[in-house]
């Protein structure tokens, strides 16, 4: 199972690190040529902006689409999430479109707001750990989204089809159950 | 030896050093107003310095240099969506206290600005917001790690345009990192001892042959070979400073910088980067410059 991570700006490698210690494949994308046979992507933390501009440049906005539309399974997290959500706002800005949400960025505040928490999961029915760092908020969830995972009620995790997002960094987490919900996904999709 | 450092399971640490993690692989840039930290963030800078002078002009004005003014860093904070750092003296916490009621996301005691405080740093740990510092050598970046510094960067020679102390200061920190994971238990207390650094930090590192908070640089970078230069170094991301806006094209500039810090291993997308610029700041040879003019020498 080959698992691609965007590795144009972020924290890319702690995601790698987290996929290969779950035993899968990894390939750091840069450019369109590296999506090719790959079973799922990663879109990263890091900055939302930043990555989106890079993604229009090399060409890679448009195959993520034709790709994911085709089957393979993506995960981002945070600024991951903003690039998958169909609308952002604070500010509006363009996106992959993917995922049938809304999110808000830097919705909490600033750095000062960032936090560890731990909240039961509806994915684990235990409690989960979560990272925020100047996380988004998702506003709106279409109604062919699953909630996964909630944050004192206001979702944090969901998934729509071979889509998952999480507002949070399970990277950061000592805890691999959503890179092992992620891989589970990517396994029974193929 | 534990393998976790005393601190690295502290919430608050885990999410300052998780901000510094969302920054690799870009680039930070130094701006003095709106309009710079927009055509920043256009470029596709992953977080701005908010400064009211860039080091070059620091440099060359002289005087007292001291934090920017609230006003500043405010309007800065407002016009972009990305993290604004902005700068405090060495062992200025009073500045720092400041910036932090200010909600800035980071903070750098940087030795840009002139030294409140010759013998101490900040106590960074007693801070909620992040803190990065400069470091010349090893050592030197495991004393701030130890004083709560979430992420390191190189000193380089701020406002020189001349990358050659970046590259010194590199190159330092990550020889001393190879050459800590060869030693024996035995010779690495002889080695903290050496470099002046607490022994857990030097153990740790041993072990895991990289610091324990993201290793970025600054201090030189004008241009895209520059950036590419820094990264295949061992950078995780670059700042800079004069580079981008005492350049005769400070927009086209930026975005070159961004592009060969992503593909700093792809020589044919640095090429692609580097074509079409105008002048790069004009800079200054480092062996010119007296000892008292070199900012690199400032905090221990």
């Amino acid at each position: 199972m080959k698992i691609g991570i965007l590795a144009i700006q972020g924290d890319f490698e702690a995601h790698r690190k987290r996929l290969e210690e779950l035993g899968a494949e990894t390939v750091l994308v840069k450019t369109a040529a590296d999506l090719e046979n790959l079973d799922g992507l990663v879109l990263p933390g890091g900055e939302s902006t930043t990555h989106m501009k890079l993604l229009t440049e090399e060409g890679l906005f448009d195959r993520i689409v034709e790709r994911a539309r085709t089957g393979m399974a993506v995960f981002g997290t945070c600024a991951g999430a903003i690039l998958l959500a169909k609308e952002v706002k604070n500010p509006a800005q363009p996106s992959l479109a993917l995922l049938d949400i809304t999110v808000v960025r830097n919705a909490y505040g600033r750095q000062l707001e960032s936090c560890v928490t731990k909240q039961t999961a509806d994915l684990t029915g235990r409690p989960l750990e979560m990272v925020f760092i100047r996380a988004p908020v998702i506003e709106r969830v279409g109604s062919d989204v699953q909630v996964l995972a909630r944050r004192d009620g206001q979702p944090v995790l969901v998934r729509q089809g071979r889509i998952l997002a999480a507002t949070f960094h399970p990277e950061l987490s000592s805890d691999p159950a959503v890179h092992e919900y992620f891989l589970k996904m990517v396994r029974d999709g193929r | 030896m534990a393998e976790e450092l005393n601190f690295s399971t502290d919430p608050q640490w885990r999410v300052k050093v998780g901000l510094a993690e969302m920054l690799k692989g870009g680039v930070i840039m130094d701006v003095t107003n709106v309009e710079q930290a927009v055509i920043a963030e256009k470029a596709g800078a992953c977080a701005v310095m908010a400064l009211e002078r860039v080091p070059a002009d620091i440099r060359k004005e002289g005087g007292v240099a001291r934090m920017a003014s609230p006003k500043i860093i405010r309007d800065i904070m407002k016009a972009v969506t990305i993290p604004v750092m902005a700068k405090a003296r060495i062992g200025h916490f009073a500045e720092a206290q400041v910036l932090e009621a200010l909600e800035v996301d980071f903070i750098d005691e940087s030795e840009v600005l002139t030294p409140a405080d010759e013998e101490h740093h900040i106590w960074k740990h007693s801070f909620r917001v992040p803190f990065v510092c400069g470091a010349r050598n090893l050592g030197e970046a495991l004393r701030r790690i130890s004083e709560g510094a979430a992420m390191i960067r190189t000193k380089g020679e701020a406002g020189s345009g001349n990358i050659v102390e970046a590259v010194r200061h590199m190159r330092a920190i990550v020889g001393e990192m190879r050459k800590l994971t060869t030693l024996g238990q035995e010779e690495l207390v002889a080695a903290a001892k050496q470099m002046g650094a607490p022994l857990d930090l030097v153990a740790w590192v041993a072990r895991n042959g990289k610091l324990p908070v993201p290793n970025f640089s600054a201090g030189g970078i004008a241009t895209p070979a520059d950036a590419a230069l820094v990264v295949q170094l061992g950078a995780e991301a670059v700042f800079v400073g004069s580079g981008i806006f005492k350049s005769t094209d400070p927009e086209q500039r930026a975005r070159a910088i961004v592009k060969a810090t992503t593909h700093a291993n792809d020589p044919k997308v640095v090429l692609e980067a580097s074509e079409e610029l105008g002048e790069a700041m004009k800079g200054l040879d480092v062996r010119q410059l007296e000892e008292k003019d070199l900012l690199q020498t400032r905090g221990w």
